[in-house]
């Protein structure tokens, strides 16, 4: 089968874009209908890809490759393995359904598709590059519009957050970037030719002075976008400013590329320079967790509260990152995409009810289960995946992540810290989580009935959509974790035992 | 009679800008607006005829070189021309007089930097040279209602003449120290004959002449004043061509003619492109008029282009080579918008810019993606522009700088989005009128964001010619 599925995927939204550019402003349902269809062939096709991937084989599969530079051994090749297959689709589920939830837009409808298929493309480029160059460049690809669609559809300081959020991610990405040129030249004298490619890249052996340089680059540049502690700051703000649409491409999916790179670049290039920083990772994905989760405790703004609740989400998988095993990296990857999922059915969930409120305000809130008892069981089972109940696809990977973390016996400063206690701390989180997530889950939506909201109503007709769909992910991969976990764990595989062959050095403390 | 055959494109283009200055005085005032068509025709064809002879090589006179790094440079001057002279068409009818004359100044000035980039020789570079800051002196003070661009032309002609006369100063310095005035002899007078101090106090007074007409910090005083004032598609034109054509004799001179003493002179240049790019960009930040926005990016990016020097290898020079071309497109798409806006409003200030997006999604679009390119985002060419301008210098160790440059681009990003905020975020003022554009300028507006579209996802075809020319000159 010689069909290219993945240049498919991603460029499904570009031809949307496209025929978005020729349809005239005022046909707001065409252009809105357009965009539905653009990205529900990127998901059908990656359904496809998802369920043609032969786990058994391993490794990168649906390849192809195009050479674009020659004389700098850039070549347009793409692929997908176990890390990036699950990530691909985590996308495509999240734009389908993020196109729903903005189906009730209704300012300047035709350029905010257009940003927005633009933005999707960005993201799909990252994942399915197999070439160093393309994968920044489609990693820049996502920041402009993401620029705009914060500037012009927001809400809440829209201009502030949208200025903060560009200008915290592009200087990140300037450190991504010296890392990737630094690599290059390195590598290409090391191997004699010119060459992007990040499976050549990984055969080549730097020395360690290099990839803790390196990998530091990258911990700063793919670490912003994660976000790790202290480079988060841009991301509540630019969360609750962000339209439902792109809060959710960019909690439930833009998080990811920083941890993708991390774990396709970072680790898999250079394993000694991860081990060397791991500790530091481990100390400061802590404070994630802890400290994320005890600022979305006291958050009056819905979206706030989830804001603060991704960064403590993401705090685990650098966890996972961090512990470097088997099972906290095949947990990190779930986790990845069980949090994106989970985060864009909050975030579709309140720009529901924003929507229609007009406020997001906890305190003025209460009772709305009877009036939209559709999105109060949504957004319970949010909550309850957000917690780690069994049976929903975060368990799966918050257990692998605790698990794998648990069980590294290496201590840190000196004995002082261990991975064991900071995955007890870790696991903490989980309980100031439950009082966070209950505690906004009642003040919302149970409660005595307010008749100051017997105007809203319930979800109905396409609002479903992103419900449905994303409710049944999150049922689907926590009934069936072999799903995925087999998947995830043959791309896990090789890059473990990439790490395990690379020699034991100590870390920064 | 074979060595004439090579200035073909030299000898067209005088002949064009006389050609264009007797039409002038033969056409009646009124059917004048024909000449633009004329002068843009005749620039089209003969960026065809020089494109045909790029890889042409060989030596006239004894020091006028023609090579595929000077025809590649060639190229990129009549690229801008013309796209200045679709600019200029509604513009310059407006002022209403001396049409003949602005074209012919505009082919001349051409012809100046074609020469500049060519010569072997110091005396014809300073002809070529002097050949361009005239006329552009001319052109700068076009507007005679304007008493901004009165001011331009002065400062323009007394700060030129004054950096012209310490190129000057250096270039018989260098003549001085080693006995020719030919790049090539003077290479090899430097070469067995070491570096006297006269010839350092030369490089020095050469690198200052040269840093005026790239406008590099702190020789950058004059431009921000001239562009403002000059007429905006003359502004346009003089930030991208006459910067590549400085560039292109800089890197002849100091890669030509004193590649032995490049320790010496790449410190310097590290100091200027440190200054340039922190200086010009840290001080757009605070414009508010488009033109002088422009003029502080366009000193940056004279910034990102010494590095391309500082790298001293075949890979700088191809750097700069791809660069300035993308800067041709990405600077000329930025100042064709900002004079269509002009053309309808009458404005330069970025705060009429408000709501621009609603009146013109062309304009607006075209503005944007210019700037993204200036500012080095994909998937815009400037991006890989500046992909390999970064790689130059990484490759030779300074990652220092490297970073530097790319948190400056990053700092770039700022005040280019500052525009982009009042065209996108911004409503339109009360009773606006659409911006009204006309068919040519819209054409070429169209043509150079396609171009910055294309080369950006797939640069290829200009990556081989301008690092194909680079190895050429490197190796002759």
């Amino acid at each position: 089968m010689n069909f290219p599925i993945l240049t498919a995927i991603m460029l499904a939204p570009v031809v949307g874009l496209l025929l978005i550019l020729l349809i005239p402003e005022r046909e707001e349902l065409t252009i809105k209908i357009t965009a539905a269809a653009a990205t529900f062939v990127s998901l059908v096709l990656a359904i496809l890809a998802y369920v043609l991937y032969d786990y058994g084989r391993g490794g990168l599969q649906f390849l192809q490759d195009v050479p674009w530079v020659p004389s700098f051994g850039i070549n347009y090749s793409v692929g997908v393995d176990g890390l990036s297959m699950p990530m691909v689709l985590l996308t495509a589920i999240v734009i389908f359904t993020g196109v729903f939830a903005s189906w009730d837009m209704t300012k300047r409808v035709k350029e905010f598709f257009i940003f927005l298929l633009m933005l999707v493309t960005g993201v799909f480029g990252v994942f399915i590059s197999r070439d160093l160059f393309f994968f920044y460049l489609f990693f820049e690809v996502a920041v402009i519009p993401m620029y705009l669609l914060i500037g012009i559809w927001g809400s809440t300081r829209k201009e502030y957050a949208a200025m903060k959020l560009t200008l915290y991610l592009l200087v990140g990405s300037a450190f991504a970037l010296i890392g990737i040129i630094a690599t290059f030249l390195y590598a290409a004298q090391q191997l004699g030719h010119a060459t992007f490619d990040i499976q050549t890249l990984a055969t080549v052996k730097y020395d360690l002075g290099f990839q803790k340089f390196v990998f530091f680059l990258m911990l700063i540049g793919f670490g912003v976008l994660v976000p790790i502690w202290p480079l988060h700051l841009w991301s509540p703000d630019g969360h609750v400013a962000a339209p439902t649409a792109v809060s959710m491409l960019h909690a439930g999916v833009l998080m990811k590329l920083g941890a993708y790179g991390l774990i396709r670049v970072g680790l898999f290039l250079f394993p000694e320079g991860a081990k060397y920083w791991a500790p530091l990772i481990a100390v400061l994905c802590i404070v994630n967790v802890v400290y994320g989760a005890m600022i979305a405790m006291v958050q009056k703004d819905l979206k706030f509260v989830i804001g603060y609740s991704s960064v403590s989400h993401m705090g685990y998988v650098l966890l996972g990152i961090a512990a470097l095993n088997t099972l906290s990296l095949n947990g990190a990857v779930a986790q990845m995409f069980a949090h994106g999922i989970m985060t864009a059915l909050f975030f579709a969930l309140v720009g529901n009810v924003y929507h229609k409120a007009h406020t997001r305000e906890i305190a003025r809130f209460g009772g709305l289960a009877h009036q939209m008892p559709r999105v109060a069981a949504g957004f319970l089972i949010g909550g309850l995946a957000s917690l780690g109940l069994p049976g929903l696809n975060n368990y799966v990977a918050e257990f692998l992540i605790f698990i794998g973390s648990f069980t590294r016996e290496q201590t840190l400063l000196g004995g002082i810290l261990s991975y064991r206690i900071l995955s007890i701390l870790a696991i903490s989180g989980i309980v100031i989580t439950a009082t966070y997530v209950l505690r906004v889950v009642k003040n919302t939506f149970f409660g005595p009935r307010k008749p100051e909201w017997d105007h809203l109503e319930d979800a109905r007709g396409v609002e479903m959509v992103p419900i449905v769909v994303l409710v049944a992910t999150l049922i689907l991969f926590g009934l069936l974790p072999s799903l995925q976990i087999d998947m995830i764990n043959s791309g896990v595989a090789p890059l473990v035992a990439k790490i395990e062959a690379a020699k034991a050095i100590g870390g920064i403390f | 009679m074979a060595s004439l055959q090579l200035l073909t494109v030299e000898i067209l283009t005088a002949a064009l800008g006389l050609g264009l200055l007797a039409l002038g005085l033969l056409v009646p005032q009124n059917d004048r607006r024909g000449i633009g068509y004329v002068a843009a025709a005749g620039l089209a064809g003969l960026m065809v005829a020089a494109f045909s002879m790029r890889d042409a090589s060989g030596v006239v006179l004894g020091g006028y070189i023609i090579d595929p790094f000077g025809t590649y440079f060639k190229v990129l001057f009549l690229a801008a021309a013309l796209l200045t002279a679709v600019c200029s068409f509604e513009y310059v009818e407006k002022m209403g007089f001396n049409q003949g004359e602005y074209y012919a100044l505009l082919v001349l000035a051409t012809l100046g930097m074609m020469i500049l980039a060519s010569s072997g020789e110091l005396i014809s570079l300073y002809l070529g040279l002097e050949l361009m800051t005239i006329t552009f002196c001319i052109l700068a003070a076009y507007r005679l209602d304007d008493a901004k661009s009165a001011e331009a032309g002065i400062k323009y002609i007394l700060l030129g003449a004054m950096s012209s006369a310490i190129l000057l100063y250096g270039l018989s310095l260098v003549y001085g120290a080693s006995g020719s005035t030919v790049i090539k002899e003077i290479a090899q007078a430097v070469a067995t004959g070491g570096a006297s101090p006269a010839l350092l106090l030369g490089t020095i007074f050469l690198l200052a002449g040269f840093a005026f007409k790239v406008t590099a910090v702190p020789f950058h005083m004059w431009s921000p004043d001239v562009y403002e004032g000059a007429p905006t598609p003359v502004t346009g034109f003089l930030s991208v061509a006459s910067k590549a054509a400085g560039f292109a004799a800089l890197v002849r001179v100091f890669f030509g003619a004193l590649p032995d003493l490049h320790n010496f002179w790449v410190q310097l240049f590290i100091a200027l492109a440190v200054l340039t790019m922190v200086l010009g960009n840290l001080v757009a930040i605070p414009q508010t008029n488009i033109k002088r926005l422009l003029a502080y990016s366009s000193i940056s990016q004279a910034g990102y282009l010494l590095l391309g020097v500082v790298s001293f290898s075949v890979l700088g020079i191809g750097a700069i080579m791809y660069y300035a071309m993308l800067y041709v497109f990405g600077n000329m798409g930025a100042f064709m918008a900002a004079t269509a806006f002009y053309n309808t409003d009458g404005s330069d200030e970025i705060r009429d810019y408000a709501g621009l997006a609603r009146r013109s999604p062309l304009v607006a679009a075209v503005m944007l993606f210019s700037l993204l390119s200036l500012a080095g985002i994909p998937p815009m060419a400037g991006f890989v522009g500046k992909f390999y301008l970064f790689m130059s210098i990484i490759s030779r160790g300074y990652i220092w700088l490297a970073i530097l440059g790319i948190l400056m681009s990053m700092v770039s990003v700022y005040y280019y989005l500052l525009v982009a905020k009042a065209m996108y975020l911004g409503n339109p003022p009360e009773g606006s009128r659409p911006v009204r554009v006309a068919p040519g300028l819209q054409i070429a507006m169209i043509v150079s964001l396609l171009v910055l579209f294309l080369l950006g996802i797939y640069p290829t075809p200009l990556t081989n010619y301008a690092m194909n020319s680079a190895v050429a000159f490197f190796m002759p």
